[in-house]
């Protein structure tokens, strides 16, 4: 939590956010990060289509999967779900 | 404004709060039926079926999907009302505080009551005494006629863009609720006109532009989202200062009403009576405060400097008001009718003694918990505090700070 915190006058009431979602990285509490193995990748992109948070996209230039680790929380569905076992959970700071 | 012409109606505090929030356009009701607020929800209910309102009448499972209902239409800047009492009451607990914390304007009727257990359907306020925390301003009235007047008030206290508080209006079951009395009742438009279209200021939104306060798919909004230990305090502290904020608009809204109505109950936030040489005084909130001013007149054509101040207002608490007009008096007997288990007297009497712990005149203040589940408050228990009063002024000392006035 780095950036600069607004006083009680300068906030909108209710706790209407100011700002998009995409400027609240959610994804800096996460305990375990998943870790991509392009080997075994069959690019079937079911992984990307099941992430809550948004936080896996295709790159269509490249033809890669790109995990966006400032959203990404950790929670692991796309390592159990992907079929070809391709992705696997790592604690923080040892991956 | 000139007061207008006025019809007098022979109905009960419910009748009267069910004709307030006809004549108040309001856009939607949800409600769930409880004793003895029942027939505010019945008669509304009947307006609706009859086709004199336009309202949006919901029935919920419950009061928790009540207010909820309440909340989510009030956040889409609809004008809401609802009514509850009790258990009822309790069961909104939670939503309360979701309420007052999206600053959602909701009116809400509360027929106070007693709690379970042992189940009790008569009057105290231990119900509404026990949400004096969760962020609404409480209005207490004293007679249905100032029920009538309050709720119709309330919409334009709520909806004050300088507000934005829900707030109950709070009436005592039976005694009130079910008991006829002479309303005078404005007209339908002269009231439409009183309250007015509600409004939303304009907040910043998610895309850096200020955009209305209220949900809408052209100009969407987050409210009430996750809010941590960054700016949940922040939040709370805007609600503290639109409470700050709340008793000159009360006071205002009072008196551009009594224009129209040419009733006034004493400064909107507090009703003194004989207070300005009274020696003894005692205060209390809804329809006992009618019983206590007979009483204060029989001791005054006996000589007594006796007084009474009524609270209109609990939350926000009027605190410099009682200040001031208490500073003359000597002795004070604080009426609760609700009870905090434990906490040495009742919740008044716990805030008035607070009040006046920076007076210069520093009166003893007791504390008298009295007509829990609708124990009768006659006269001659009234008279009988009034007498210790004067016993604690003749001698200057407080044999027990707290009692008990009508138990066996």
């Amino acid at each position: 939590m780095s950036r600069e915190l607004k006083g009680w006058k300068d906030i909108p009431i209710a706790g209407v956010c100011w700002k998009p979602a995409t400027e609240y990285l959610t994804g800096d509490w996460k305990t375990f990060k998943p870790i991509h193995d392009p080997e075994k990748c069959t690019k079937c992109l079911l992984c990307s289509l099941i992430c809550p948070d948004s936080a896996i996209k295709w790159n269509q230039a490249n033809e890669e999967l790109m995990f966006d680790y400032d959203f990404c929380k950790g929670c692991g569905i796309c390592a159990n779900e992907c079929p070809a076992d391709a992705i696997k959970m790592v604690r923080e700071g040892e991956g | 404004m000139a007061i207008t012409q006025q019809k007098t109606l022979a109905i009960n505090g419910d009748e009267a709060v069910a004709l307030a929030v006809k004549q108040s356009d309001v856009d939607v009701v949800a409600a769930y039926p409880i004793t003895p607020q029942t027939i505010i929800v019945e008669r509304f209910s009947e307006y609706v079926a009859d086709g004199e309102v336009e309202t949006e009448f919901v029935c919920t499972e419950s009061e928790h999907s009540a207010l909820t209902a309440c909340l989510a239409a009030s956040a889409m800047g609809a004008r809401t009302f609802t009514a509850s009492a009790s258990a009822g009451l309790a069961l909104m607990h939670e939503i309360l505080y979701v309420t007052s914390g999206c600053r959602a304007p909701v009116v809400m009727a509360i027929v106070n009551r007693a709690l379970s257990a042992p189940i009790n359907i008569h009057c105290d306020h231990s119900d509404s005494m026990v949400e004096r925390d969760s962020g609404w301003i409480q209005i207490y009235a004293e007679n249905s006629q100032e029920t009538y007047d309050s709720i119709i008030q309330a919409f334009r206290i709520a909806e004050h863009l300088k507000v934005l508080l829900p707030i109950m209006v709070c009436l005592d079951a039976f005694v009130l609720s079910h008991t006829l009395e002479n309303v005078q009742v404005l007209a339908d438009e002269t009231v439409q006109k009183f309250v007015g279209l509600r409004d939303v200021p304009q907040v910043m939104g998610h895309e850096g532009r200020e955009v209305p306060f209220k949900l809408d798919p052209s100009n969407p909004i987050t409210m009430g989202p996750l809010d941590l230990y960054d700016y949940y305090f922040e939040h709370k502290r805007q609600q503290e200062e639109a409470m700050k904020v709340a008793p000159q608009i009360i006071q205002e809204v009072h008196e551009e009403f009594s224009q129209i109505s040419g009733r006034k109950y004493g400064n909107g936030l507090i009703d003194a009576y004989h207070l300005e040489d009274a020696d003894i005084a005692t205060v209390c909130v809804g329809s006992t405060a009618g019983t206590t001013k007979t009483v204060v007149d029989r001791l005054r054509k006996e000589g007594v400097k006796a007084g009474l101040l009524r609270l209109r207002t609990f939350r926000p608490l009027p605190l410099t008001d009682i200040v001031k007009t208490m500073e003359n008096v000597k002795a004070v007997a604080v009426m609760d009718r609700s009870n905090s288990f434990g906490g040495h007297g009742g919740p008044i009497y716990h805030e008035i003694r607070h009040s006046l712990y920076d007076s210069p005149t520093h009166p003893h203040v007791v504390n008298y918990i009295y007509g829990l589940g609708g124990r009768d408050m006659p006269p001659a228990i009234i008279l009988n505090i009034y007498k210790d009063l004067q016993e604690i002024l003749k001698t200057k000392r407080v044999k027990r700070d707290v009692q008990f006035a009508g138990v066996r």
